[in-house]
């Protein structure tokens, strides 16, 4: 074995927190271990202490305080799937959850995970940057909360500081939203990452008038998109397929996506916008 | 709180307590395999997308290769040499032979732990949700149809000898 790999296996919040403090530089916390495990065996992951913070009892559990719910960083996709607390405040985190990696790694893996990790493919992500969702990080000596939008700098990068743990997630029911969606293109239905991504939230009048949308793009820019022109512009218009073509423009400026071994740049500058046309689908599935 | 290179840990495997030393960098798929030698686990891709190496944790479905042999420290563990008892096929495993659900047979104990893990939790499930649970694993020989109706029957045959 690669002797430069230790583990350490804290019994509280607190332990972890001071042993982070001590270690910051060469300590990496693993959780569900889906993603630190996969960067052992490739290498990527190296000469580091394994903090091991899957057991921890104050990283658990979904609480709902008036009108928003908190998901602990160490809570499951399954778990996700399974929260009647979730399904009345974030519908469209549970579409996200349904189709994210297998029924193996949704036993396996974290939300606080997928965020930290912050991947621009990450699964939950769009849904939370739609959500608006508030990060609750602490240390030894703070507590903070902050936007997921600020939290998230570019891929892998975060504005985690020195001696931190992402406690928890705080969601709050977009008001009035009826359509909560999360839609993905990839290369099969399971366990594939993210080509294209988009999370939507809209609130449609009697008459089928967008009121409001929040729209979130995960795989076409460094982070998750939100763009306040495009969502502006849909408001007040009727959902079809030639208002959300007006839109494509705006779209386009948005989003910067790369080539690479999933996708070329171009093919996901239409998947982008053509994604946008499945909100015009099972429109009936609406709450 | 010491970090250690070697992890003293405690759990259940197929009924049996075990305790032993591991590496910090070991999955649970290294120590199934190749120290508690139950070849039935395999090893496939190794990062957590072909589902050979399903075991059940505590109940539920959940990819060996992915999982830090440390992290198993007081679960209970379930691979595919516990499914049988007293030298008698599971009503699942059972079925898998019955409906040539296997051809290689390297897919199967990964089938048959995710398989299981979804009657535990759905002894009723319909096709869509036994589909959903066997999403993630692979087979390249059989084909999925034989395996979808080795579950469907399999989980018959376990609500038949539950009633008995």
């Amino acid at each position: 074995m690669k002797k430069d790999v230790a583990y350490v296996r804290p019994d509280t919040l607190e332990a972890a927190l001071a042993f982070l403090k001590e270690t910051e530089k060469t300590s990496r916390v693993v959780a569900g271990g889906t993603d630190v495990v996969a960067g052992l065996r490739s290498g990527m992951l190296k000469g580091v202490c394994l903090v091991d913070i899957s057991g921890l009892a104050e990283l658990k559990g979904i609480e709902e305080k008036e009108g928003e719910v908190c998901i602990g960083a160490g809570v499951t996709l399954s778990e996700i799937l399974a929260s009647e607390a979730v399904a009345r405040v974030a519908p469209a985190l549970q579409n996200a959850a349904r189709v994210f990696g297998s029924r193996q790694i949704r036993n396996m893996a974290t939300i606080g995970g997928n965020i930290c990790r912050a991947s621009p493919a990450g699964d939950t992500l769009p849904v939370l940057y739609a959500q608006d969702a508030q990060l609750e990080l602490i240390s030894s000596s703070s507590l903070r909360r902050v936007p997921l939008r600020d939290f998230i700098r570019g891929p892998g990068h975060t504005a985690l500081g020195a001696g931190e743990i992402l406690r928890g997630v705080w969601l709050k029911r977009a008001p009035g939203m009826s359509m909560h969606r999360f839609e993905k293109v990839g290369n099969r239905k399971v366990l594939a990452v993210s080509i294209v991504s988009l999370a939507a939230l809209l609130s449609l009048s009697d008459r089928g008038i967008i009121e409001s949308a929040r729209l979130a793009w995960g795989s076409v820019a460094p982070t998750v998109v939100r763009s306040a022109q495009v969502e502006k512009s849909l408001t007040g218009k009727p959902l079809t397929a030639e208002t959300l073509g007006q839109v494509f423009p705006l779209v386009q400026q948005a989003i910067s996506p790369i080539d690479d071994i999933r996708a070329s740049a171009a093919y996901r500058r239409r998947v982008a916008v053509s994604l946008l046309f499945r909100l015009l689908e099972n429109r009936e599935s609406c709450d | 709180m010491k970090p250690n290179t070697h992890i003293p840990i405690e759990f259940t495997i197929n009924g049996k307590k075990v305790s032993l030393e591991v590496e910090a960098d070991e999955t649970a798929l290294k120590l199934i395999r190749d120290r508690l030698l139950l070849k039935g686990t395999k090893e496939g891709c190794g990062i957590g997308e072909c589902g050979a190496c399903t075991i059940v944790v505590d109940g539920k479905s959940a990819n060996a290769c992915l999982m830090l042999a440390a992290q198993i420290h007081g679960r209970e563990i379930l691979t595919v040499e516990g499914l049988e008892a007293d030298g008698d096929l599971d009503p699942l495993q059972k079925s898998f032979a019955d409906h040539h659900a296997v051809q290689c047979g390297f897919c199967t104990p990964g089938f048959l732990m995710s398989s299981y893990a979804l009657l535990k939790e759905n002894p009723h499930p319909d096709r869509r949700e036994i589909v959903d649970a066997i999403s993630g694993n692979l087979c390249r020989c059989t084909g999925y149809q034989q395996i979808v109706d080795a579950v469907e029957d399999g989980a018959k045959r376990l609500r038949k000898e539950k009633s008995k």
